[in-house]
């Protein structure tokens, strides 16, 4: 058998158009010298759930913070290619930054509630681009939190610190502030990898129901949890987009000899 | 056990005993210089306290008097003086760790402000003495207050810049995630998540101004009267002991281990006043 063959190997599905909401198109990205993601093209389903996976450094991450251009936080990272949502490409410099990433929401490897009460953690966001009456945020406030499946634990204290509850609690607290401003493309990092089995079983649950209103990529490194979770998954590896297709298909029939090999464990 | 082993645990268990020996006598003598300075400003200052200490103006050698015009004074400079630098250090402290930390002026500022973080401040008097006093011909409180402000703004800016460059990366992410501006993210979430650190630094800076005289010589020089306006020279208290304890007089003496003493309190106060918000911060 000649393994070099099966190096170079991809496999991308294609999906119909007028169900993508996010296309990424030959996108290179740069940490100053280093090159990160050589030319990824990848759709994101609207209403449905991707996973990225592949192993540590092969540039899940990287992708998933070009969609909201986090990177732009950063001088020296850059990124050339297309990212269109609903066919605007997001990497234009015209882009409103504000609004891209009030359009595409984002949880992180790691709750980060910020220093305030629980209510305004979920507000925080609303606040900045809606001017809500008191009743009005009262009713966001509500909705977010129990889409979150959140709501039942805190409504009583509501004006306690978000620091105060517990590690699952304050993952879901974050996903509760990302959907509270409605975003169109929720992203999550890693969102179950501090967190313990219950906790990250009641967050998949969430990200299940979710998908009605988000478009959802979620990076992962658990493959049970991407097989669980997604319609779509991505393979990644070395910066390339290995193998991209429905999740059933890509774990159940991988096109690919490196995607097998890395599903099966023999590498990653 | 083998020989060999059990020769290395004694040796670890008596290099372990000896440095553990070692670090509570040097903790010990530490303590035991603190306790001394603490006793002698009680012994000596203690029998001075009166009402007249908080009520009258410094006096004239063998006649009654306090400390009221020096405490005024004092409280006013330290007021004027922290109000600039938190202003000042808060500021540069946040620009350095959130907009500079990587620019090659931020790195020139950095190292500027390590360098007059240890600056004589007998030095930042005279400099003050050229800029403020000189040109307008009289001290002022005015001055005091800058050469004050000018050795606690570099406290709060090397404080500020630690403390949020301690927060964790995610979180300012979180903010910008949503849409906010990194601005803002600061001013709403940063500031807020590192309050208790910048605290500690400005009440630090205000331990360490506190009993600066050196700088006051050169700027608010003294004054014998009550003197409440900020352009004239004003009494305080670090000078006020600096001149009554080098006199021959025994009641002025006495009075200069009272003002040690109330420095020594306040300082005390504020230390402790900084542990306790640290510790409610982290708590919640």
């Amino acid at each position: 058998m000649n393994n070099t063959a099966h190096e170079f190997e991809t496999s991308v599905a294609t999906i119909d158009p007028s169900l993508v909401k996010v296309n990424v198109k030959n996108l290179d990205f740069y940490y100053g010298g280093s090159h990160a993601l050589k030319s990824v093209s990848i759709p994101f389903a609207r209403n449905q759930v991707t996973a990225l996976i592949g192993p540590s450094g092969c540039g899940k991450s990287t992708l998933l913070r070009t969609l909201n251009r986090m990177y732009a936080l950063y001088p020296g990272q850059k990124a050339t290619g297309e990212i269109l949502i609903d066919g605007e490409n997001a990497l234009s410099p015209r882009t409103d930054l504000a609004r891209l990433r009030a359009r595409v929401g984002m949880v992180f490897q790691k709750p980060t509630p910020f220093p305030m009460s629980i209510y305004d953690n979920v507000a925080f966001g609303v606040r900045l681009y809606e001017n809500l009456s008191k009743a009005d945020m009262d009713v966001r406030v509500e909705e977010s939190l129990t889409r979150a499946a959140l709501w039942d634990e805190v409504k009583d204290k509501l004006r306690s610190p978000g620091l105060g509850l517990s590690g699952g609690q304050q993952q879901r607290l974050c996903v509760a502030r990302g959907v509270a401003v409605k975003p169109e493309v929720l992203l999550l990092d890693e969102p179950t990898s501090a967190l313990d089995p219950i906790s990250s079983a009641r967050l998949e649950e969430t990200v299940t129901t979710l998908k009605a209103d988000h478009t959802i990529v979620i990076v992962t490194h658990n493959l049970g949890q991407a097989a669980r979770v997604s319609d779509y998954t991505g393979f990644m590896y070395l910066g390339e987009l290995v193998e991209f297709g429905p999740t059933d298909a890509v774990f159940t029939r991988p096109a690919t000899r490196r995607t097998s090999d890395y599903i099966t464990g023999r590498f990653g | 056990m083998s020989a060999a082993s059990s020769t290395l645990m004694l040796r670890r268990r008596v290099t372990n005993a000896v440095f553990t020996g070692f670090c509570v006598v040097v903790t010990g003598l530490a303590l035991i210089a603190l306790a001394a300075i603490l006793w002698t400003l009680v012994s000596k200052g203690a029998g001075g306290f009166n009402l007249a200490v908080f009520t009258e103006a410094t006096p004239a050698p063998h006649s009654r008097g306090g400390l009221a015009n020096a405490i005024i004074g004092s409280v006013m400079m330290c007021t004027m003086g922290m109000t600039l630098a938190v202003v000042i250090g808060v500021l540069a402290g946040t620009w350095l760790a959130e907009y500079g930390q990587n620019s090659r002026y931020g790195s020139v500022v950095r190292f500027l402000n390590d360098v007059l973080l240890s600056a004589p401040s007998i030095l930042v008097g005279l400099f003050v003495y050229e800029m403020l006093v000189a040109p307008f011909h009289t001290f002022s409180a005015f001055a005091g207050a800058v050469a004050l402000a000018l050795l606690a703004a570099p406290v709060i800016t090397r404080t500020t810049e630690d403390v949020l460059a301690l927060q964790p990366s995610l979180l300012r992410e979180s903010g910008v995630g949503l849409g906010a501006p990194l601005a803002l993210v600061i001013r709403e979430i940063l500031w807020r998540s590192a309050r208790g650190g910048i605290l500690t630094g400005a009440l630090l800076a205000f331990a360490r101004i506190t009993g600066e005289t050196a700088p006051l010589l050169f700027t608010a020089l003294n004054n014998q009267f009550f003197e409440l306006n900020p352009t004239k020279p004003m009494a305080n208290l670090p000078v006020v002991i600096f001149q009554y304890a080098l006199s021959p007089y025994d009641d002025w003496q006495r009075l200069a281990w009272v003002g040690a003493l109330l420095i020594a309190i306040t300082v005390l106060t504020v230390t402790i006043i900084a542990r306790f918000v640290t510790r409610e911060q982290n708590r919640s």
